[in-house]
């Protein structure tokens, strides 16, 4: 923990600003349902409404208040998003440290069905699912994570090797330490660094990529709101934007706001994960 | 004086570490004459590499030259501008480093990356630095100097590529050459050929240099003159026979007792103990390529037997298989009378705990992760089921056994260690599973030789008071000959020779025995010299 202090302590402005950016779409996430004026998916108001109080970035084309939709489009679009990404997590990390530490036909076999599952292009692969299966939230996050994982699978079984060629893992299985532990104790707290990082950098394309997923209708399902969806709906605007007059200008705008709760949130993590990099790299300077 | 080339005065270099510059060198002065080798040493950390580096007028990444002036001849190079210093650089001073596998580019032939600084510089164009090159290639000995430099690294030993190094910094015929440990990382047999083809050429040439080294033996043969370094202050500073044969101050004094360490050679066993540890016919390799070939050794109880051979000769690969870590294609290994299974999986922790192992490199013998108290702590738990207070007091006790202050280092990672106390501790988890057979796989040459020497009096000690039985593979005969009782000659995989330590170091020896022996370096400034004339190289 002291360790953690010292080093924020003298992270970088950039990694701070990160910091800064993650920790309000946190809380913005976490208090969605205190912090929004109006519900998430209730008609309030005329549709189409100009930026002004009480609806401050206006309504939408069902008349819901898009500023409530977007705190809460942070809360399903990233909580997702997370879970998704811890759960390519535990099945990438899982698989590729025991390839590693074991070897043989196991390291073989999954490597070679992870290689199959990497050739397929991601965004039709989850597409071709999503149709067969339907688009429930539980579908999407299986189907995300299952592709996301071969890359942490790749990742965990390099760095893995590499730990593993070092002479305290010769010192425990020459004391004949069991699996668990070698996994556990010995190449995990040494590989922690990068994985940390990847997970940052994983995360933020999970999140796109369920974006994507949602701007294409496949994705979550209205009337949850998503940034993804959002800015599928609100594209057509653009159409009628009139730069004559500033409230007139909002219509052109409307498609911009989810487009860049997505893009600053995706720079916001990379500054983090730079950091985070930066760090386990051991560089001084 | 005319011939004066450098003159460093009361130089300071600082290093950035937590947030603030830290003194490595704290005003050293240093001048060397045109054609004079000044040989710089001192224990890691010293400063030897900075100081030897900031005559080029360059210091490595996050440090910094705070004060002092550096005149090579008559031009001040501190604060030079980049322009001034590339000049220079490669030109008039070069630059050999310690690993000349690291140090060279992969992707180029030798002879490519001979030519870049003379053609660079416009010494002389390709075709004449080409020529030029197998010149030196054929100075410097290289076997078959005309096609060599067509190699690329990789297709050289590590003793050819050093040699090619040292033609590289001579392309440009500079004033001043640094060269920084070029021959650590060789074996003895090995340095031999670099030492006397850097002599000869620095010699014929007529080039300063500074030869920077820990191993007080190369730098006699090389020096003209020595400079002794601690903790980036002088000790002193004397002519190379002079300070030999008369060391002023008490550290130099020291270093050059550390190869006197003898240890009392231990009492006959007692009747009726059978050997510790039985290797019958053992045959091994990895693939298809054979490491070991039929060695047969037996090791008495209480003793210590060392292991020698240059690198290659399969030591090491013997020490994996004794551990179950390799196991052998035929033959068998007995420990106390009981087989070993050849997989240390198969084997029993019961029957696994008495054979330790300790590894050449505590750096990465030690999990940069785990704290001192779960290093030492997971062998008692794994082996003695030792929990909580219990485990706890055998890891305060063993601290104490290594010399290490318990209260100060239970809690430390290894990043926060020295690196003779990292040592320690490997020494220590490998006695926590109280052990009967240890074996110390070139355990000291990573160390400098103070450091080293403290480690082998404390494993001299523990053999006393625990009745270990070591196994101790190296390739420096003067650890062999302070601490063994029987002695191991590999070559090639196989068994050249064996028998008692004084049996071994009096001749008549086997012609490779001989040619091993031959190759330590001693302390006598005429050693080398004397050596080569012998062998007929001169």
């Amino acid at each position: 923990m002291t360790d953690l202090f010292h080093n924020l302590r003298d992270a970088p402005v950039s990694a701070w600003i990160g910091i800064v950016i993650v920790g309000i779409y946190t809380i913005l996430a976490i208090g969605a349902p205190v912090l929004a004026p109006y519900p998430e998916a209730a008609s309030i108001g005329s549709q189409y409404q100009p930026w002004a109080a009480p609806h401050y970035l206006g309504t939408d084309a069902l008349g819901r208040d898009v500023m409530s939709r977007l705190i809460y489009g942070a809360r399903n679009t990233v909580g997702i998003a997370l879970l998704t990404t811890a759960l390519a997590f535990a099945m990438g990390a899982t698989l590729g440290l025991l390839a590693a530490t074991l070897g043989g036909w196991f390291d073989a076999v999954s490597a070679r069905v992870v290689d199959v599952l990497m050739a397929i292009p991601a965004l039709i692969f989850a597409l071709l699912i999503l149709t067969i299966t339907g688009t429930s939230v539980l579908a999407l996050v299986l189907v995300i994570a299952v592709l996301d994982s071969t890359r942490v699978y790749r990742l965990s079984r390099a760095v893995a090797q590499g730990i593993l060629t070092m002479d305290y893992i010769e010192v425990a299985r020459m004391r004949g330490e069991g699996l668990w532990w070698l996994i556990r104790k010995e190449v995990l707290p040494n590989a922690a660094a990068p994985m940390i990082a990847e997970f940052g950098l994983r995360f933020c394309f999970v999140f796109l990529f369920i974006s994507a997923l949602s701007f294409l209708g496949l994705g979550i399902q209205p009337p949850t709101a998503d940034w993804g969806g959002m800015v599928r709906e609100s594209a057509k605007l653009i159409g009628f934007a009139n730069f004559a007059t500033w409230q007139t200008a909002t219509f052109g705008l409307a498609p911009l706001l989810p487009a860049g709760a997505i893009a600053l949130l995706t720079i916001g993590v990379n500054l983090i994960v730079d950091w985070v990099l930066h760090l386990s790299s051991g560089l001084r300077e | 004086m005319t011939d004066l080339l450098l003159q460093m005065t009361d130089i300071r270099i600082e290093g950035r570490s937590d947030r603030q510059w830290k003194p490595i060198i704290n005003g050293i002065d240093l001048s060397l004459n045109r054609g004079e080798i000044l040989g710089l040493i001192g224990e890691s950390g010293a400063g030897k590499s900075t100081l030897g580096l900031a005559a080029m007028g360059y210091t490595k990444g996050g440090c910094r030259i705070s004060g002092g002036s550096i005149r090579f001849d008559g031009q001040e190079l501190r604060g030079a501008p980049h322009s001034t210093l590339r000049k220079l650089r490669g030109k008039r001073i070069a630059y050999v480093a310690q690993s000349a596998a690291a140090a060279f580019n992969p992707a180029y032939k030798l002879i490519d990356q001979y030519c870049e600084g003379p053609v660079k510089h416009g010494v002389m164009g390709r075709a004449e630095a080409q020529r030029d090159a197998v010149e030196l290639y054929r100075k410097i000995r290289l076997p078959d100097p005309d096609q060599i430099g067509f190699r690329y690294p990789h297709q050289v030993s590590g003793g050819q590529l050093q040699r090619a190094m040292t033609a590289m910094a001579m392309s440009c015929r500079p004033d001043l050459i640094v060269f920084d440990e070029p021959t650590t990382a060789l074996d003895v047999t090995t340095q031999i050929e670099v030492l006397a083809a850097i002599r000869d050429i620095v010699r014929e040439y007529n080039t300063a240099a500074i030869y920077i080294t820990h191993d007080l033996a190369v730098v006699a043969q090389m020096a003209d003159r020595i400079k002794v370094l601690l903790r980036g202050d002088e000790v002193e500073d004397a002519p190379a026979r002079e300070m030999l044969a008369n060391p002023q101050e008490d550290y130099t004094k020291s270093l050059w007792a550390v190869r006197e360490f003898r240890r009392d050679p231990m009492p006959p066993q007692k009747e009726g103990t059978g050997p510790l540890l039985e290797i019958a016919n053992v045959t091994a390799g990895y693939g298809a390529v054979t490491v070991l070939d039929g060695i047969d050794l037996t090791i008495a109880r209480g003793s210590t037997m060392a292991i020698v051979g240059e690198s290659g000769s399969g030591k090491s690969t013997l020490a994996r298989v004794i551990m179950g870590l390799l196991p052998p294609w035929e033959g068998a290994i007995a420990f106390d009378g009981t087989p070993l299974p050849p997989s240390s999986r198969r084997r029993t922790p019961a029957l696994q705990r008495h054979v330790q192992m300790i590894h050449q490199s505590a750096d990465t013998a030690l999990n940069p992760r785990q704290r001192i108290r779960e290093v030492i702590g997971r062998p008692l738990e794994f082996f003695l089921g030792l929990k909580g207070a219990a485990k706890k007091a055998r890891i305060r006790e063993l601290l104490t056994l290594i010399e290490l202050d318990p209260d100060e280092f239970i809690d430390r990672l290894p990043s926060e260690l020295s690196g003779g106390q990292k040592q320690r501790v490997c020494i220590a988890r490998a006695l926590a599973a109280e052990p009967e057979f240890i074996i110390c796989d070139e355990v000291t040459s990573a160390l400098d030789q103070l450091v080293a020497e403290g480690i082998l009096r404390l494993l001299d000690r523990l053999q006393r008071e625990m009745s270990l039985t070591y196994m101790f593979i190296t390739h420096d005969l003067a650890t062999v000959r302070s601490i063994a009782d029987t002695v191991v000659v590999m070559q090639g995989g196989k068994v050249v020779e064996q028998g008692t330590k004084d049996e071994i170091f009096t001749p008549p020896h086997p012609p490779y025995t001989e040619l091993l022996l031959s190759s330590v370096p001693e302390m006598d400034p005429d050693w080398l010299t004397r050596l080569l004339a012998e062998r007929g190289e001169i």
